[in-house]
């Protein structure tokens, strides 16, 4: 678990080095669209609060396993996964509707910057999708056996670690980003 | 606390850290509704007037929820581990904090230092 932990740290350090270049590059628009043409805070809002879903119900899945009930663990894990989905949804739907408005990561520095950090925080949620599938599998054919737990426990510190960049981005691309 | 009865087996797997509870993980929760609605109220009503002050709070906002969310989801404490994933973040925020007020600080000076040149290219016709 602390090996896991010390990944999640080099994980943080990236974003960090993104939340970097978009804080200095966030200002760039080259006589393009500014956030406050491009955002929507009430999807956002949306957004916010299925992955803020998405922790407690994994929060849930968690204490099921620890009373070793399979079925209600696999039930909280699958409310989970539609929750990551349901927000990935949202941003795929966000992202084709900036880029059909012209804003493509190309446009200026701000959306390089921007699509970079938040596609790349999207990128991890998609991964930690996939996994949650995957464990799944593993949990319905092997059972909680030892080895899942430990799976689902480092996957619970990956998806509330993803929940806890996106306070960052929420809070630094979007909401600051309305108040340029 | 959850009852952990396997404490034994597969206790040094995780070095004793606790899963949570369902009280813990509600009032975690509930926490991060009111610490994540105060801001986007705040942003989206303009209660506040002055811009700037709107962007302290609600960073301030998001540093307590941050830890809200280590104490009540992450489970974060000085004793798991052995103390040790509590050293490894430490050190990592230690490195965010420099990578992110070195760049931006760099960064603001190189552009404000800058202006006069961008200046004259706003004037080119």
């Amino acid at each position: 678990m602390l090996g896991f932990w010390l990944y999640l740290m080099s994980d943080c350090l990236i974003f960090a080095m993104l939340f970097a270049a978009y804080g200095v590059l966030g200002g760039n628009y080259a006589a393009g669209p500014a956030p406050k043409d491009l955002f929507d805070l009430d999807l956002v809002a949306v957004n916010t609060t299925m992955l803020l879903l998405s922790s407690i119900t994994y929060g849930f899945a968690m204490l099921t396993m620890d009373k070793g009930r399979v079925a209600a663990t696999q039930a909280w894990l699958a409310v989970t996964g539609l929750f990551g989905l349901a927000f990935l949804s949202i941003e795929l739907y966000e992202f084709a509707h900036m880029i059909h408005e012209g804003a493509t990561p190309q446009r200026s520095a701000f959306l390089s910057s921007f699509f970079t950090l938040v596609g790349t925080h999207g990128l991890h949620v998609t991964f930690g999708t996939v996994w949650l599938v995957t464990l799944m599998t593993q949990v319905a054919r092997f059972g909680l056996t030892e080895a899942n737990r430990r799976r689902l426990m480092c996957l619970s510190m990956f998806w509330h670690f993803l929940d806890v960049v996106w306070i960052g981005v929420f809070t630094f691309v979007y909401l600051m980003g309305m108040l340029r | 606390m959850s009852a952990h009865d396997h404490a034994a087996d597969h206790g040094h797997a995780h070095g004793g850290a606790a899963h949570g509870s369902f009280r813990g993980y509600l009032i975690g929760f509930v926490l991060s509704v009111i610490l994540t609605a105060i801001p986007f109220w705040l942003v989206m009503s303009g209660a506040i007037d002055n811009k700037q002050a709107t962007a302290i709070v609600i960073m301030a906002f998001a540093v307590v929820q941050i830890v809200v969310h280590m104490v009540f989801f992450l489970h974060m404490n000085t004793a798991s581990e052995g103390g040790w994933s509590m050293l490894a973040l430490i050190f990592t925020l230690i490195l965010v904090v420099i990578v992110l007020t070195g760049s931006l600080w760099v960064m603001y000076h190189l552009n404000a230092n800058m202006m006069p040149g961008l200046h004259d290219m706003r004037e080119m016709p």
